[in-house]
């Protein structure tokens, strides 16, 4: 039968691995049971060793959710290869699961790869429950029958050797089994479990060393399945960390030295971070009693000479709008991070999307212009930072620096930064100034004006956000208000003539550009290049930049017969009945786009669970070519 | 080497700073309005204190009493309705040099910006703020707010307000880590004096209810306690406020309150018929905030990159030998 003998498959001893150029791999299991710190530690490994990898934690909404529930799937996804990794990837090749049921979700989800390998925990099968029992062997029946590979493994019985609650050692067992599915040196799992556990103490560590080596030894003994992916091993130095983390170095190394926030998913593990570090370089985190007071906070530091960050996510983008409106109007540096989430309202606080981007750049009422610009990957969540602290100081004004949940979560290795004494934000100047200084004292041609820091002698001057004339006083003359408009908007076209055009990726001129911005950049340029490789006419764009946006994006655009946007948000299908091209609703960068540039942007938008795969973005570019 | 900061330090340690000095724009409030003796009085404590203009902060938010900074000779910062006391807490936070001073009004502290000062009271961040109640919006033309009495007919209440007034110091004395409250009326000006006065020599965060009147639109709100001294309760103390003979001869209902007797602070607020005024709670060893905050040392460039290094540390995969 074929089910007995996927059951209990032995392997030929010394069969050579499958060599393959990558893998993405899952490990899911109810919450608590570890199956992140698995994924983590597989991920670390693969890195050390030299793998380009990509890992996506899968978070369930609540704390503890119900055991064994298909919405309580708790675990990490870690796409590996011989090669530098931009993004997630597409289907899963390997799935480990804790139960039957975590699986489930991600099954129905389209997530694994048809005829994938699974690897299952058989304990349910034996259970006490007999719905448990019925339900483990139907879904095992399920899963065999629409053809995945399906090997059961007694992680319990095994673990239950080493330790008294399997619950708290699967994980090691699985990362011990996933060491000898990949050909990685088991060694490189001890390093691990000892950077991991040392804190706990050698026992600690001595059992958990125990448990991946019983991982490994069973999988050798009982899998017939061994891959080999060929490893670059770095030349320099790199940094292993997620988009939070990144955020979180890169205010520390931007100089700044308050962070106020108020506890919002996804953004809130950068502050979590920060809060435990951000002290050994003098700084503070003040999580403050809302988000408009963290926004408020951060103005007042700012004001005093400390140039701040707050760090949020979409519900609180929205509710700091009135104080960014008050930084830009009495132009105060700032800047902000918005940590995007699924929107709007609460929507979905875990899930990725880019739907905030039109709201960054024309948040706040009046004309509040603003700099927004976008991370794409985790290297540059760090960089970033710095250069929006830059600008922020540089220009006396807003910064809002785009990441999302994508990103938040997702681990990339980059090579390990050198702080450079440029980064940092000088001293606060609190030297005289002259007695005849005006506070705005714009300068006509770029906007720009010298701010004076309380502190400095002979520059008392009551800052408002009431339209102000050059001395800071209230503006009763109409004229005066349209003088400041002028200038703020001024210096956003100053800045606007410092940036750079960004490059095409691909050829100059084609049939099709994908344009796109923030954590998609990866996927879109892999989906991009596997189109090139049959020899399509296809290039992408990618824009840091979104307000201001550089010059000559409409002279590439119009090098190519038809222009894309894809994004992480919402926009109509024109494959709905009732939409046409006068009531379209565009995906954000589409409309920022189609109004900048007068080309007829076409656009494509998704709102999911997961952030947009390689292989989504290729089909909607081979469909968009065949049209 | 003298740089030109140290000449400036140099000689203006030898000015001394007069009124004048103080005073920014001609005030535009209506006349009448308290606030300008509450403007007098700020100015008379900054001269009594000699502070130096630059090190000076007056936060506001918006509203009537929120236009005070522009009246003042110092650095100023008109914010956004309700979020003074947070724009305040930033500028603090790492500037303690920086004498900073907030006004606000019964809208903006306790209405829009309630939840702020409530924190901001937990905080104890080292400020004096100065809460002016008239019991009314004024800038917005007359609404009722909630420390109005009831039964104040204003736009939004033609017929009077139905509910009962919100009771700011009943209010103040119930919430945590408090370090300093009193109440002062704007229109005796050496008390009004003398209770800011307090509330800035105080280490933490002073926060002074004025009673403030607004003769636009509660002309009469005030009048009973103007023309009748003894609706006045005066808390004196050697360690809090002391009447001159001269008040002592008008003001004569007057009890002998320590100002570190918060029970009794409270039992005066809930029970006494009479308006309160003097220091009602004062406790110099609340921590401020910003001093549990403080970095330990100062950081320069090199040390930055030492902190962040060792972070760096943690994730980063060396090449292999």
């Amino acid at each position: 039968m074929a089910v007995a003998k996927k059951k209990r498959n032995t392997k030929p001893v010394g069969k050579p691995a499958v060599e393959i150029d990558e893998h993405i791999v899952e490990i899911l299991s109810d919450s608590g049971e570890g199956a992140q710190k698995c994924g983590q530690s597989f991920g670390a490994i693969a890195a050390r060793l030299g793998y380009g990898i990509w890992t996506t934690e899968i978070i369930p909404a609540e704390i503890q959710p119900p055991a064994r529930s298909v919405e309580g799937a708790s675990g990490n996804r870690i796409r590996v290869a011989s090669r530098r990794l931009t993004n997630g990837g597409d289907s899963t090749d390997l799935t480990v699961a804790f139960n039957e049921q975590v699986l489930l979700g991600r099954l129905r989800a389209g997530q694994l790869k048809p005829g994938s390998t699974i690897l299952l925990e058989d304990a349910w099968r034996s259970s006490d429950d007999p719905g448990i029992a019925a339900s483990y062997a139907r879904v095992y029946e399920e899963l065999v029958a629409q053809g995945f590979d399906v090997y059961e493994v007694p992680m319990h019985a095994e673990c239950l050797k080493i330790v008294r609650d399997p619950r708290r050692g699967k994980n090691m067992f699985v990362l011990g089994l996933l060491c000898s599915i990949y050909s990685l040196n088991v060694n490189a799992a001890h390093e691990q479990v000892k950077f991991i556990f040392g804190k706990k103490g050698d026992l600690v560590v001595a059992s958990n060393q125990k448990l991946v080596d019983a991982g490994f030894a069973w999988a050798e003994k009982n899998l017939n399945i061994k891959f080999k992916i060929q490893a670059t091993p770095p030349v320099e130095p790199h940094v292993v960390v997620n988009g939070n983390t990144a955020l979180a170095l890169g205010v520390m190394a931007s100089g700044m030295e308050v962070c106020a926030m108020y506890p919002i998913t996804p953004a809130t593990s950068a502050s979590h971070y920060l809060s435990d570090v951000f002290e050994k370089v003098g700084g503070v985190v003040h999580q403050a009693e809302d988000e408009i007071a963290a926004a408020a906070f951060a103005v007042g530091s700012s004001y005093a000479g400390k140039c701040a960050v707050t760090i949020t996510s979409g519900p609180g983008y929205s509710l700091k709008q009135e104080v960014l409106g008050l930084a830009v109007m009495a132009e105060i540096p700032l800047v902000v991070i918005d940590v995007q989430r699924g929107g709007p309202s609460t929507g979905q606080p875990t899930k990725p999307e880019q739907g905030d981007l039109l709201t960054a750049c024309f948040g706040s009422h009046g004309d509040a212009p603003k700099v927004v610009m976008a991370a794409s990957d985790i290297e540059d969540c760090f960089y970033s930072v710095i250069t929006a602290r830059k600008i922020a100081e540089t220009f006396n004004t807003v910064v809002v620096l785009l990441s999302d949940a994508n990103l938040a979560t997702a681990q990339q290795p980059f090579p390990r930064p050198e702080l450079s004494a440029e980064w940092l934000a000088p001293p606060v100047d609190q030297s005289p100034v002259d007695p005849d200084y005006l506070p705005y004292n714009w300068d006509s041609r770029s906007g720009q004006r010298q701010r004076v820091i309380p502190g400095q002698p002979n520059g008392m001057h009551t800052l408002t956000g009431l339209a102000h004339d050059r001395t800071s006083g209230v503006a009763y003359n109409l004229e005066v208000n349209k003088e400041g408009m002028r200038h703020r908007s001024l210096k956003i076209a100053a800045l606007q003539k410092t940036l750079k055009t960004p490059a095409v990726f691909g050829d100059d001129a084609g049939e099709l550009l994908v344009v796109g911005w923030g954590s998609t950049r990866g996927a879109i340029e892999e989906a991009v290049q596997r189109v090139k490789a049959d020899g399509h006419r296809v290039s992408s764009l990618h824009i840091k930049f979104l307000q201001p946006m550089a010059s000559g994006i409409k002279e590439i655009l119009n090098r190519f017969d038809k222009v894309l946007v894809v994004e992480n948000n919402w926009a109509d299908s024109m494959d709905d009945e009732l939409i046409d091209e006068e009531n379209r609703r565009y995906s954000n960068l589409g409309w920022l786009l189609r109004a900048r540039c007068l080309v007829d942007v076409d656009c494509w938008g998704e709102v999911g669970e997961q952030p947009i795969k390689p292989g989504t973005v290729e089909r909607i570019i081979r469909e968009r070519l065949s049209k | 080497m003298s740089t030109k900061a140290n000449d400036f330090l140099r000689e203006s340690a030898r000015v001394e700073h007069s009124l004048e000095d103080y005073a920014g724009c001609t005030p535009r409030w209506c006349t009448g309005c308290g606030d300008n003796a509450i403007l007098t009085a700020i100015q008379r404590v900054c001269r009594e204190e000699q502070l130096p203009l630059e090190k000076i902060v007056f936060v506001s938010g918006i509203g009537c009493s929120s236009r005070f900074p522009f009246y003042m000779g110092t650095y100023g910062f008109h914010g956004l309705h309700g979020r003074a006391l947070p724009i305040a807490e930033g500028i603090k936070m790492r500037r303690p040099d920086l004498n900073v001073f907030v006004n606000t009004g019964d809208g903006d502290c306790m209405s829009i910006g309630t939840a702020h000062w409530v924190h901001a009271t937990r905080y104890n961040m080292n400020m004096t703020v100065m809460m002016h109640d008239n019991n009314i919006y004024g800038l917005t033309k007359n609404q009722a707010s909630p420390t109005s009495p009831q039964g104040t007919r204003s736009n939004t209440t033609p017929r009077g307000s139905v509910l009962k007034p919100f009771d700011p110091l009943q209010a103040t004395l119930g919430m945590s880590n408090l370090s300093f409250v009193a109440q002062a009326p704007d229109w005796i000006p050496e008390l009004l004096f003398q209770i800011i006065h307090e509330g800035f020599k105080h280490r933490g965060f002073s926060f002074i209810r004025i009673l403030q009147r607004c003769p636009a639109f509660q002309d009469n709100r005030w009048e009973p306690c103007i023309q009748n001294p003894d609706s006045l309760l005066m808390l004196t103390h050697e360690d809090g406020v002391q009447l001159s003979p001269s008040l002592a001869r008008v003001y004569k209902q007057s009890v002998t309150h320590d100002p570190s007797d918060l029970v009794s602070a409270r039992e005066i607020v809930g029970t006494s018929e009479q308006t309160p005024v003097g220091i009602l709670y004062r406790n110099p060893d609340v921590p401020c905030y910003e001093d549990l905050r403080k970095p330990d040392q100062l950081y320069t460039p090199e040390l930055i990159k030492q902190g962040l290094d060792e972070q760096l540390d943690k994730f980063t995969i060396w090449p292999r030998d």
